[in-house]
């Protein structure tokens, strides 16, 4: 734990916010100014964490920072699973990945389409789920859940 | 038919003459003619053709579409009722079977292809979440495919046996049938013409 904090903290001056660990993940959170750098880091050697599995946001509305960004790490040399976490803010914005991982593109456009993170210098920002002319982010909290009243429930 | 007075026979017959031997044959042939006449309206016969062979197109959403291709298979065999020809393309359709739930991005595909389809035309909202949205009450989903084609036969269920879906088929086939019930598409037309005027 001490020793992924170090690394990247020797790397990276001034990158890693915390190190949690448990259940046999470690996540290292990642301050947002600093992420595209933590990224490349984390890509190359010695870490060579070469496959961005997964890139995920969720949605705090209590907390300041509001939405928390998630990207799940897999090196194919060691095997090793690493989690970053970023808090993108109320006004969510961060860079984007895609230069370092070529598959953030899609992962990115679902998030900013669910979530409204708007990702910088990202090719094409587009809506990937929802149509085109949707108005609003479906899984923010606040989001209206939608659909239409179900008759009869009061009664169940 | 020339008669055979029974044994017995209180009535004397008056002696057949060659005229009636002939009109008796006469009417034997003409019976043997009218059986192996079928007289109908044009309408009704239409109907029939259409109501015994609806080919559906090849059209499938969600899990619904799985029961949809097994109603296709030996086992359940829709080629009993002339529906097993699935076409590829919605112009060669007259069935669409709208098998799952319609998501709202995949609501103007489904549209353009029930629009390509030639008339007459006739759609099977098949399952729960084809007619209502299902369990599935939130912002991705079309809350019942009714709001974007007009709807001839629902099929309950989730997802409905394949013995269901035949049965959706029988129920469209008698719609189609000699009675002339207009289907879905007709009364669309005629309420907006009635309300055009």
């Amino acid at each position: 734990m001490t020793e992924v904090r170090a690394t990247i903290d020797a790397a990276v001056p001034g990158a890693v916010v915390d190190v949690h660990q448990g259940g046999g993940e470690t996540t290292v959170e990642v301050n947002r100014g600093r992420l595209l750098d933590v990224a490349r880091f984390a890509k190359g050697p010695p870490l060579s964490f070469v496959l961005l599995a997964d890139l995920t946001c969720a949605d705090f509305p209590e907390h300041p920072e509001r939405f928390r960004l998630a990207y799940h790490l897999f090196s194919l040399e060691s095997g090793a699973r690493l989690r970053l976490r970023v808090w993108a803010g109320a006004e969510p914005e961060v860079d984007s990945v895609t230069g370092v991982w070529r598959t953030a593109d899609w992962h990115e456009r679902e998030v900013y389409d669910m979530f409204g993170v708007r990702f910088r210098n990202h090719p094409d920002l587009a809506r990937i789920l929802m149509p085109l002319d949707w108005e609003g982010h479906p899984l923010r909290r606040d989001y209206p859940l939608g659909g239409e009243e179900v008759e009869f429930t009061d009664a169940v | 038919m020339a008669l055979i007075p029974p044994p017995g026979s209180p009535i004397e017959r008056a002696p057949r003459t060659d005229a009636d031997i002939d009109r008796d044959l006469r009417e034997v042939q003409e019976q043997e003619f009218e059986k192996s006449l079928l007289l109908t309206t044009v309408d009704k016969a239409l109907a029939w053709a259409r109501s015994s062979s609806i080919w559906p197109a090849t059209f499938g959403l969600a899990c619904c579409a799985i029961e949809m291709m097994h109603t296709a298979t030996p086992r359940y065999d829709i080629a009993r009722f002339g529906a097993e020809v699935f076409r590829a393309s919605p112009r060669q359709a007259d069935l669409l079977i709208v098998s799952g739930r319609v998501a709202q991005k995949m609501a103007p595909v489904l549209r353009r292809i029930y629009d390509q389809m030639l008339e007459p035309k006739w759609v099977i909202s098949m399952g729960a979440c084809a007619s209502t949205g299902g369990v599935f009450n939130n912002y991705a989903l079309v809350q019942g495919v009714d709001k974007v084609v007009p709807v001839d036969v629902y099929v309950p269920g989730c997802p409905p046996r394949p013995e269901g879906l035949i049965e959706g088929i029988l129920i469209l086939q008698r719609k189609i049938g000699a009675n002339g019930l207009p289907t879905a598409a007709d009364l669309r037309r005629e309420r907006e013409a009635a309300a055009a005027k």
